[in-house]
């Protein structure tokens, strides 16, 4: 009947192989899409720099300077060569290393990635979990009901509330991130307290219904019934034969949400001003600062790949499916 | 009451409808009890309500069910769950389903042993092996250790018995535990389920939609129809001397014979020589020599995997050839059909296993059938009016359906619309690719007769493929036995039902089930 196929004794290496070739690919076309994007801006780096009033002797100079002069496909394997190095170049606006620019603000995107997960994963899976168990109770409708309420709004709006309401009439968080990175803890948590609590809002329900779905999706099956017949306590079966096959499902949903708030939070980064990646790209977009926003594109597309090959190998990971060869000895 | 196992007293389940009304039966230790019924007949409702468990929706109205002098729906949650984990054991229609993938066999199929008695891990895997040693699995040292998508689906049903039998119980349920099986591992795990009541002296119920299934290991047997119980009694009387009209018609559709047809030799309509066809690389059907006798019926039959339906679709231009000739009428037959002219399409039409997804549910009937119609005919107006009302009473159906979507169909109607699309272009050989396999045993007969009546007044020839060696017996013309990919056996079915060559063919034909009393007995 079905012989064992090469391809199923060993499916981890074939999925490293295959996900590696083609998370490659995607890179190179991100790369390709960023440079004719910035390209296709309207006016440069020289423009933007030198201001309105600029004399077109003065442009041309600074054009040849930066190196804006030559064809785009000879700009762009340029810095194809120089990436592949590691070297993103210097910032056409202000004169410093790419990475040196990068690297503080990817710091900071982080340190609010990882605390708003820190909130949001427990809060959204548990969430979606328990309306899964108790499915069409009142808890249910409400989580439900909430969390619609918090996908349909925009995340700008939810910003502008919580300063509203935390920083402008009570007064316990400063409305901008702008305060200098010093002066321990309580500085932290005065700057990170409103854009974590935004994130957290905004985030959860996206990961709370996909949690819910998964969940919902194991208890139908008919080895959950199985367990019922034989007698099984509810408990037992929600953590012993439910839970473990919804794990890849939900390990996938929270390091895609994790992926979500390192790069997808530029809104929640431009309401309170913080100094993350999403904020200087955008900042970076209105200097033409073409250097600096290639390489954050980049970076955001590699870290979402990676994050999304890191979901789909600790899902293949968890499954004796994929991880078993089909026919045992 | 020391000898029973189960009693159920005027036992009513609704949902919005009433699904089983006033159902009283009672199990005794060491009898199977056989319970048969068409889909819809609330058998899986019955099954659920012998171990306390109703579906979503579904509330007892009345009655009592009673397994080891518990009244199970007066038991706490608590209660219920230990009478389960004790008294009651349950075996599943899909052991695939039915076993949890992420854990080893043997950590399932002893699960209760660790909750109810705490036994320890080591003493576990003896207890698993000497289970699996019982039921004859292979390997029962190390079987345990493999997880359900390893073992094959004959082994995981017998990997499911093994988990009914841990905690040793009063009553075992049997729900359709061989339906998904192959005939020769049917017989297989009834067997075994025989052997098991005898041995053990536990109850049993067995449920079936197949008659000649559940007649062989039941004592008695309990025929169920729209929730009601049409008669009960000891086997033998039962098929002996049915006291409904439902149970006589049951049985006959199981033994009465096709009349015979013009069975003269004739020339073959399509003829294979050396041919082989496969997806991708792989060749799943080789070496295969085939002739359809025009006229004839020629059923093709194996085991699920052996090739059957591989081999039709590339009859059908569906699958790459990947050697051989096929002819039509002597004349070289296109290898896909997208290089076939439309004159070779119109006189080979294909009709599938499942209609429902064979119809376009958003399609009216008319625009199913009109489709070929146009296509091939090119009939318009009055004309193609007329064609299609004269095809609907061809397939047995009132005209006004065909403004009627699928949906709103039975299953055995839209099967009758799948055969009135096939005969819209006018073919000269249908191809019938189990096409009865997923209805109920009257209605299955009934297409099967529409099938022989339209043979009678038009030039059809057809391939019909099956697992139903009782059907093929009574049906065929020619048989083709397959298995691995091969014809093993190609002969008229008279030489093949009374004389088979080849060892296989003496294995599929002594597995399939018969009505004769006895049958399963002589093979224990």
């Amino acid at each position: 009947m079905d012989l064992p196929s090469r391809k199923q004794l060993s499916p981890m290496r074939d999925f490293i192989v295959s996900r590696g070739v083609s998370g490659a690919v995607s890179l190179l076309l991100v790369t390709l899409l960023i440079f004719v994007g910035t390209a296709l801006l309207p006016g440069d780096t020289a423009s933007a720099l030198l201001g309105q009033n600029a004399t077109p002797e003065a442009l041309a100079a600074l054009r040849r300077d930066l190196g804006l002069d030559q064809p785009l496909l000879l700009r762009y394997l340029g810095w194809f060569v120089h990436a592949v190095r590691g070297d993103f170049g210097t910032s056409l606006a202000s004169g410093r290393a790419v990475s040196e620019v990068l690297l503080p603000r990817l710091g900071n995107s982080l340190l609010l990635a990882s605390v708003a997960a820190v909130f949001l994963l427990p809060v959204a899976v548990g969430g979606g979990i328990a309306a899964a168990i108790w499915q069409d109770s009142w808890f249910d409708r409400l989580l439900g009901f909430t969390s619609m309420l918090f996908l349909a709004m925009p995340a700008f709006l939810v910003g502008y509330i919580l300063i509203y309401v935390f920083a402008v009439r009570m007064g316990w968080f400063p409305s901008m991130s702008v305060a200098p990175f010093f002066g321990g803890a309580v500085a932290w948590i005065n700057i990170l307290a409103l854009p974590v609590i935004s994130l957290v809002i905004i985030g959860q329900a996206h990961t709370m219904k996909l949690t819910r779905t998964a969940i919902l999706a194991v208890l139908a099956t008919d080895y959950v019934l199985m367990a019922e017949v034989k007698g099984i306590s509810r408990r037992r079966i929600i953590l012993r034969h439910a839970l473990p096959n919804a794990l890849s499902a939900i390990l996938s949903i929270s390091i895609l949400t994790v992926a979500y708030l390192i790069v997808d939070v530029v809104v929640i980064e431009i309401v309170f001003s913080y100094p993350g990646l999403g904020k200087l790209m955008v900042d970076s977009v209105a200097y033409r600062d073409l250097t600096v926003v290639q390489a954050c594109g980049l970076l955001f597309a590699l870290i979402f790949i990676g994050m999304n090959f890191l979901a789909d190998f600790l899902a293949l990971l968890v499954n004796p499916r994929q991880r078993e060869p089909a026919r045992g000895a | 009451m020391e000898n029973t196992a189960l009693s159920i007293e005027g036992l009513c389940v609704n949902a919005r409808a009433p699904i089983l009304q006033d159902i009283s039966l009672h199990v005794r230790r060491g009898e199977i009890f056989g319970v048969i019924g068409e889909s819809g007949a609330g058998k899986s409702t019955l099954a659920m309500a012998m171990v306390g468990l109703l579906r979503a929706g579904c509330h007892r109205v009345a009655g009592k069910v009673t397994l080891s002098g518990q009244s199970l729906f007066d038991l706490s949650q608590l209660q219920l769950e230990q009478v389960r984990r004790r008294k009651v054991s349950y075996v599943a229609q899909s052991a695939a389903a039915a076993f949890n993938p992420f854990y080893r066999l043997g950590d399932q199929v002893t699960e209760l042993a660790a909750l109810e008695l705490g036994t320890p891990l080591a003493e576990r895997g003896k207890m698993a092996e000497g289970l699996f040693r019982e039921l004859q699995l292979p390997n029962p040292e190390t079987f345990g250790m493999r997880y359900p998508h390893q073992v094959s689906g004959g082994q995981l049903q017998r990997a499911m018995i093994a988990m009914a039998l841990i905690n040793d119980p009063d009553l075992i349920i049997f729900d359709e535990p061989t339906t998904a099986l192959d005939v020769t591992t049917q017989l297989e795990v009834m067997r075994l389920i025989r052997k098991i009541v005898t041995a053990r002296g536990c109850g049993a119920v067995y449920i079936s939609h197949d008659l000649a299934v559940v007649a062989q290991p039941a004592d008695r047997l309990m025929v169920l129809r729209h929730g009601k119980v049409v008669e009960t009694g000891a086997t033998r009387d039962l098929m002996e001397s049915p006291a409904q009209d439902y149970t006589r018609a049951l049985v006959a559709a199981k033994t009465t014979t096709s009349p015979p047809m013009h069975a003269e030799t004739s020339v073959p309509i399509i003829a294979l020589r050396d041919f082989a066809a496969g997806y991708g690389a792989v060749s799943t059907v080789r070496d295969i020599n085939l002739d359809l006798s025009a006229g004839h019926i020629t059923c093709l039959v194996g085991e699920s995997g052996s090739g059957k339906t591989t081999l039709a679709r590339a009859i059908a231009g569906l699958v790459d050839v990947h050697g051989g000739t096929a002819t039509f009428q002597g004349k070289p037959l296109a290898p896909r059909i997208e290089s076939r002219p439309r004159e070779a399409r119109r006189r080979l039409q294909y009709i599938h296993q499942l209609p429902d997804l064979a119809l376009n549910p958003r399609q009216k009937v008319r625009e199913v059938i009109g489709r070929p119609l146009a296509f091939f005919g090119g009939e318009t107006g009055a004309a193609a009016e007329e064609r299609l009302r004269k095809l609907m009473r061809d397939v047995e159906l009132p005209e006004d359906f065909l403004d009627r979507a699928p949906g709103s169909l039975s299953g055995g109607q839209k099967q009758r619309i799948c055969i009135a699309r096939a005969l819209a272009a006018d073919p000269e050989v249908l191809i019938c690719d189990e096409v009865t396999s997923a209805l109920d045993p009257l209605v299955e007969e009934s297409v099967i007769q529409l099938l022989l009546r339209l043979m009678q007044t038009r030039p059809l020839t057809l391939l019909f493929i099956t697992h139903n060696l009782g059907l093929t017996r009574r049906f065929a013309h020619e048989v083709a036995v397959m298995q691995a990919g091969r014809i093993v056996e190609f002969a008229p079915a008279a030489q093949i039902f009374a004389a088979p060559q080849q060892a296989y063919t003496r294995t599929l034909l002594g597995a399939t089930p018969m009505m004769a009393r006895g049958w399963l007995e002589a093979r224990l």
